[in-house]
């Protein structure tokens, strides 16, 4: 099973397994992870499901759009070069992912 | 909370004798409550309870990827049923309520139409709207259609696949979503707006227009200072066949799909004697005039939380931002803490390839600047009183939304002339005065 680790601004860490398809926004909010808010339930308009990608991690994930780079640029904590919108970000049989999520998304 | 867990898959979860708060009302303002009420510690039993046959889902996505069925039903889904379990709240799906018995300390007891009551210490109504009907000559045939909710949804697609040419009646936000939505899924698609343009107040002329313009180069077909004289039946009588217009035009529809706005599911609050006036009536904490019921959402009719707005001015919002903004509030409120909106509303829409986003409320705005980037797609209209920045409008233009909400979360300006050139990033001209 897919499987997503979780830090959050505190260090405290949330192993979630989800579902192949699904997104890291939807297998966190559906489990109640705080620290992603995702008001526009993925649909790339809200900029709160801004995660940190562990640079080890980043290859394993698909190339940003523009979009979703743009609306970076607007998130609650600034972005940095290991940043995504958790909702752009979909499971995969082997992925074993690791995310930091930033102190507020609002 | 085991045995509870097990329970709630059948759908007859154990309700308590009493429950501490009896959310009336499982879509996303009384999810948000709930979610909210267990961040801030709120340890008493919440019953989370609806009349929709399906766990809590998101709306949005009816009219858009849902409809177009480029995602599931169960991405839809707010929170597993494991969640609910592990945080000692009860979702009851499919009871509806028609009478409540309530106490002078906020205490009572809730009846449904089965007969099933619901005991609860406090209340709150998260009861959002329905739809507007349109009563004409023939809107009871088979094929006339709304969409509010999750069923509505089901019913258009399950007869998406037989209907070459759809009407929909209203050019506001959901119509103007589904429209695109069904066109692109190969159906001739026809807008009728009774107005004289799209999208009534919510945006000003220039995005108005821009959309006019956006949806027809797109080969919409949309008719504005029309409506609908009647629905003609097919041979059988009963399948929806043809609209007719108020000027003899009739138009053939195998589907016709009204959104004409939604009215505030307010029975509740008038049977309980609560204030009512274009929703619930309610003080900057979600209160309701008896002072303990909270009421949150579309269906509450709130102080403009906007600030700078004028004092006793008040606002209904129909969007996510302001179910959660609101119940975050109600939350703080049930928890004995007086906290006052957070926040500035925004809100989205996806028509097409047409993405927009906007910012605050552009009520009473007196100045507008248009950034037009034709080369990049790109269009935004910036709203201003007295010289100060109150609302945008962004068409596939994320970087101008962000910049001016942030803007006004922070109380700064954009000044409106340097504002108007499409090349300027407008985070660079933020200023404080
Ligand atoms: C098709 C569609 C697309 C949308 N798109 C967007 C968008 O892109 N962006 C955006 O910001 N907003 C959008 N919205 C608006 C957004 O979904 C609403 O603002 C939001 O759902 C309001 O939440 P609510 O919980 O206050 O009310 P509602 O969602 O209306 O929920 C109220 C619930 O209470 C139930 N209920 C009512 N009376 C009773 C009773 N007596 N007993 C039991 N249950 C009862 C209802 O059946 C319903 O399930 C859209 C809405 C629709 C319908
Ligand atoms: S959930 Fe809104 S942008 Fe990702």
């Amino acid at each position: 099973m897919p499987t997503v680790h979780f830090t959050d601004a505190e260090g405290t860490v949330r192993d979630v397994e989800g579902n192949a398809g699904d997104s890291v926004m939807e297998t966190a909010v559906r489990n109640g992870v705080p620290g992603i808010v995702a008001e526009c339930g993925g649909s790339l308009s809200c900029a709160t499901c801004h995660v940190f990608v562990r640079e080890d991690c980043a290859s394993q994930l698909p190339a940003m759009e523009d979009m979703e780079d743009e609306m970076l640029y607007g998130t609650a904590v600034d972005r940095e070069d290991n940043s995504r919108l958790s909702c752009q970000l979909r499971l995969t049989d082997e992925l074993e992912l690791f995310v930091t999520t930033p102190e507020t998304q609002v | 909370m085991g045995t509870q867990a097990v329970e709630q898959e059948t759908a007859t979860a154990t309700v308590p004798t009493r429950t501490g708060l009896l959310i009336i009302g499982a879509s996303q303002s009384g999810v948000q409550l709930a979610v909210s009420l267990r961040a801030l510690g709120f340890d008493e039993h919440i019953t989370l309870l609806g009349d929709e046959d399906h766990r809590p889902y998101q709306r949005p996505a009816l009219s858009k990827e849902f409809l177009q069925g480029t995602v599931e039903s169960e991405s839809l889904i707010f929170r597993s049923n494991d969640y609910w379990a592990g945080h000692n709240v009860d979702l009851v799906k499919g009871e509806y309520i028609v009478r409540i018995d309530k106490e002078a300390d906020g205490s009572g007891v809730a009846h449904a139409s089965s007969g099933r009551e619901f005991p609860f210490k406090r209340l709150a109504l998260t009861v959002g709207a329905r739809a507007r009907k349109l009563e004409i000559d023939g809107s009871g045939l088979d094929g006339v259609l709304y969409l509010r909710n999750a069923d509505d949804a089901l019913a258009l697609k399950a007869r998406v696949g037989d209907a070459t040419d759809v009407v929909v009646i209203g050019g506001g936000f959901i119509g103007l979503e589904a429209a695109s939505s069904l066109q692109k899924m190969g159906k001739n698609v026809t807008v009728l707006e009774f107005g004289p343009r799209l999208v009534g107040r919510a945006v000003g002329e220039e995005t108005a227009e821009y959309f006019l313009q956006a949806h027809r180069s797109r080969g919409l077909d949309i008719r504005l200072n029309t409506s609908a004289a009647r629905f003609t039946a097919d041979d059988g009588g009963t399948r929806v066949a043809a609209v007719e217009l108020q000027d003899g035009t009739v138009l053939p529809a195998q589907i016709v799909l009204i959104g004409i706005g939604v009215i505030p599911n307010t029975q509740l609050a008038d049977q309980l004697g609560l204030a009512v006036d274009n929703g619930v009536v309610v003080d900057r904490f979600a209160l309701a005039s008896d002072g303990t019921t909270v009421a949150v959402g579309d269906v509450a009719n709130m102080p403009n939380p906007v600030p700078g707005s004028e004092p006793g001015e008040r606002i209904r919002l129909e969007s996510v931002n302001n179910a959660i903004e609101h119940a975050k509030v109600a939350a703080y409120s049930l928890t004995g803490r007086r906290e006052e909106y957070a926040g500035i509303p925004w809100f989205w829409s996806n028509q097409a390839d047409l993405k927009l986003q906007i910012a605050g409320l552009c009520n009473g705005y007196d100045q507008t600047v248009v950034r037009n980037d034709r080369e990049r797609g790109k269009f935004s209209v910036l709203y201003y009183r007295q010289g100060r920045i109150i609302a945008a409008d962004c068409v596939n233009a994320p970087l101008d939304f962000m910049a001016v909400k942030n803007a006004l979360a922070k109380g700064l300006n954009i000044p409106a002339d340097a504002a108007a050139d499409p090349g300027i990033q407008l985070k660079t001209i933020t200023t404080d005065s």
